[in-house]
């Protein structure tokens, strides 16, 4: 079996497929470089991102299945599940081929891509609604996160549009990048993050006294809204799963 | 920022305002203008959920909670021994716009005791609405108490800045008021709300013509009734929705378990269960009445004037009327569909599609999603073997009844979900 190994970016993934329309190998696994579970009958070979024929096919894929089908591929892919590559590959062919439409869900790979990208799509909403800013000493709304998927280049609109006059990072702690908003264009960023930039005691070297307050007001308010008589922790744990909580200031530990 | 100060008025005031249920911040097309702060044009966010599981999303807190009134149902009655604060105008308007631009929030919904007079008080609240819009360009959702009795001209500039409006009817008959709370009346309640359903309506014929209409209140109209504090029954209590529902345009009606606040005698005393189960069991009468085609007479009636407690209100109608069943998947149209126990409205979608290219059997309608244990009593599809006994409603109810008693349990416990209104449940 021949195998691709891509960068693990969105384009690098869709170069792969060009040079799979062009080699024509039998039998194809697309796996990420870091990917190294690789076994001596096979052969590997290493593909290098091209922004052009990503491009192309990223058209050819638009022009056959339509936004929704590029839209579905593009969130599945995010999904960094396991294996995810492959599933996608061998839909994409029956899509140059046969025309098979993202939502005939009698096909199994239809089937699989559609539930993850519920999944993804799951991701992406708590996201945007489980950041938390809070405001650095140089006047910029800093939140991390570390979601199961890598969901954060869906967020970025989201957040353009709603904070358009505050300057805003938002970090994926997981996957080491983070993308920034600076009044004009949110842009892609990598840091060094200081490693105690999320450790309480510190706070007040990175955050400014002001805000330190405000998460506080925002504790305890979250504290009197909640109604004692009614209190129901199960529904509680099933809206916000648990993993979650380490993002939420008002379920910070006082 | 005085922080101390303002901590302990957002405890109190904050704490004062829970009661109110709605949590909202939907169906407002407000988007983000001159790049200013906030957008409300998407689906309502719940930023977080307390722990009784219900959604956060709006900064609720009063204004003050000094009141001349002394409605007894309500902690901040004038009788009631309790701290009052009031927050300064600004001193809203910077919590809102802090709490915001830290994603905690969707908006705000600020009500408010009534100090001075009515007038006095929703212009305060106003206040804090026109600063929002006008000085911060602050496009989150706001919504805002109608304060009972307050002027025409007042509620017009309300809904100017406000995206939701409301007023609490709280008791759902004329009489529970006057016992509750004597100095109050209702027309008090339906002036605001007739004023504002008649901006809504004007604006919208403006706005056919006149593009540039400036918007008014676009999230509607929204009430309250507290559940179990007199001694309505639920028709008396669904009448009054479905009245409100088609006089005023509500766009909500919420329903309030009572929960025990005071040791006053009138009311059930303090320790007294909140009566969610029946909370739960409104909401699905709501639902009904809003989205599956029934008529409140159809659901509660003299001889059956509260909803059983054991079965959801779809199926006690449907046990109520055997006559009207089986029900053909395969030929019914919509409204019949949607009438079936077990069957949700997404459930109705997927059929009527699905059946244009095949006649539907058990197994389609298992994957489609219904809730068999309920639906196969009342229907007949493409396979042979259905129920064709005759049995009685009491003999339905209890084989039901048996095979859902570990799901009703997850049932009840999952009735908060309901205050999501993108949750439709099936019924
Ligand atoms: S007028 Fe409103 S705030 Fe005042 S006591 Fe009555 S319900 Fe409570």
């Amino acid at each position: 079996m021949a195998i691709y190994r891509y960068d693990s970016s969105f384009e690098g993934f869709l170069s792969c497929i060009f040079d799979f329309y062009e080699q024509k190998p039998n039998t194809l696994s697309i796996v990420p470089q870091h990917h190294n579970a690789l076994s001596f009958f096979d052969t590997s070979e290493d593909v290098i991102t091209d922004p052009e024929k990503a491009q192309r096919v990223w058209k050819g894929l638009k022009q056959k299945g339509g936004s929704e089908t590029t839209t579905a591929i593009h969130r599945a892919f995010l999904s960094e599940i396991e294996g995810i590559e492959d599933i996608l590959l061998s839909y994409i062919i029956k899509c140059f081929k046969e025309g098979l439409s993202i939502k005939n869900y009698a096909d199994s790979d239809v089937l699989r891509i559609s539930k993850v990208v519920k999944m993804v799509g799951r991701e992406k909403h708590r996201m945007d609604a489980f950041v938390r800013f809070r405001e650095t000493k140089d006047g910029i709304y800093f939140a991390t996160i570390a979601p199961d998927f890598n969901v954060l280049p869906l967020n970025s609109t989201h957040f353009k549009k709603r904070y358009a006059d505050q300057k805003w990072l938002i970090y994926d702690l997981k996957r080491k990048y983070g993308i920034y908003y600076d009044l004009h264009t949110v842009e892609t960023i990598e840091l060094q993050l200081s490693s105690d930039i999320n450790t309480t005691s510190q706070a007040s070297l990175y955050f400014t006294q002001e805000e330190l307050q405000y998460e506080e007001l925002w504790q305890n308010y979250f504290n009197s809204t909640n109604i004692a008589s009614r209190k129901n922790m199960r529904l509680h744990v099933q809206h916000v799963p648990k993993r979650y909580w380490k993002y939420l200031s008002e379920k910070k530990p006082s | 920022m005085n922080f101390d100060r303002i901590k302990e008025k957002l405890n109190i005031l904050a704490d004062a305002a829970k009661y109110d249920v709605s949590c909202s911040s939907s169906g407002s097309k407000r988007a983000n203008k001159n790049k200013g702060l906030g957008d409300s044009s998407g689906m309502g966010i719940c930023h977080s959920y307390t722990e009784d599981g219900r959604c956060v999303s709006l900064l609720k807190i009063l204004l003050t909670n000094h009141c001349i009134f002394d409605c007894a149902y309500c902690v901040t009655r004038k009788s009631n021994d309790i701290k009052r604060a009031a927050f300064k105008v600004q001193e809203v308007v910077d919590l809102t716009i802090n709490f915001y631009r830290r994603n905690y929030i969707e908006g705000l919904f600020l009500s408010s005791g009534i100090f001075k007079n009515a007038d006095y008080t929703m212009e305060r609240l106003i206040a804090v609405a026109k600063k929002l819009r006008e000085e911060e360009n602050f496009n989150g959702y706001i919504h805002l108490k109608s304060i009972p009795g307050a002027s025409d001209e007042l509620m017009r500039e309300a809904g100017l800045y406000a995206d939701r409006l409301s007023v609490n009817i709280e008791i759902p008959s004329a009489s529970g008021l006057k016992l509750l709370a004597p100095d109050k009346n209702r027309e008090d309640f339906l002036k605001p709300m007739r004023k504002v359903k008649n901006e809504i309506i004007q604006y919208k014929s403006e706005k056919k013509i006149i593009k540039s209409t400036p918007i008014y209140a676009p999230a509607g109209q929204s009430t309250q009734m507290i559940i179990g504090a007199t001694g309505e029954t639920d028709a008396q209590i669904m009448y009054t929705s479905a009245y409100f529902y088609k006089e005023f345009q509500m766009k909500r009606v919420y329903y309030s378990g009572y929960i025990p606040i005071s040791y006053d005698k009138r009311l059930p005393s303090i320790g007294t269960e909140v009566p969610m189960l029946r909370e739960n069991r409104l909401y699905q009468a709501d639902w009904l009445l809003r989205f599956y085609g029934f008529d409140v007479r159809e659901l509660l009636t003299k001889e059956h004037p509260n909803l059983d407690a054991d079965v959801d209100p779809k199926l006690g109608w449907a046990l109520r009327n055997l006559d009207k069943f089986p029900v053909n998947i395969n030929t019914a149209d919509r409204n019949t569909l949607a009438r079936i126990p077990g069957v949700g409205m997404r459930s109705v979608h997927k059929i009527i599609h699905a059946r244009r290219y095949r006649n539907l059997n058990w197994e389609h309608l298992k994957n489609i999603g219904i809730a068999m244990n309920r639906a196969k009593y009342f229907i007949t599809c493409d396979s042979k073997d259905f129920e064709t006994k005759d049995r009685t409603p009491g003999q339905l109810k209890s084989m039901i009844m048996q095979e859902s008693a570990s799901k009703f349990r997850k049932a009840y416990s999952s009735q908060l979900n309901l205050f999501d209104s993108n949750a439709l449940p099936t019924l």
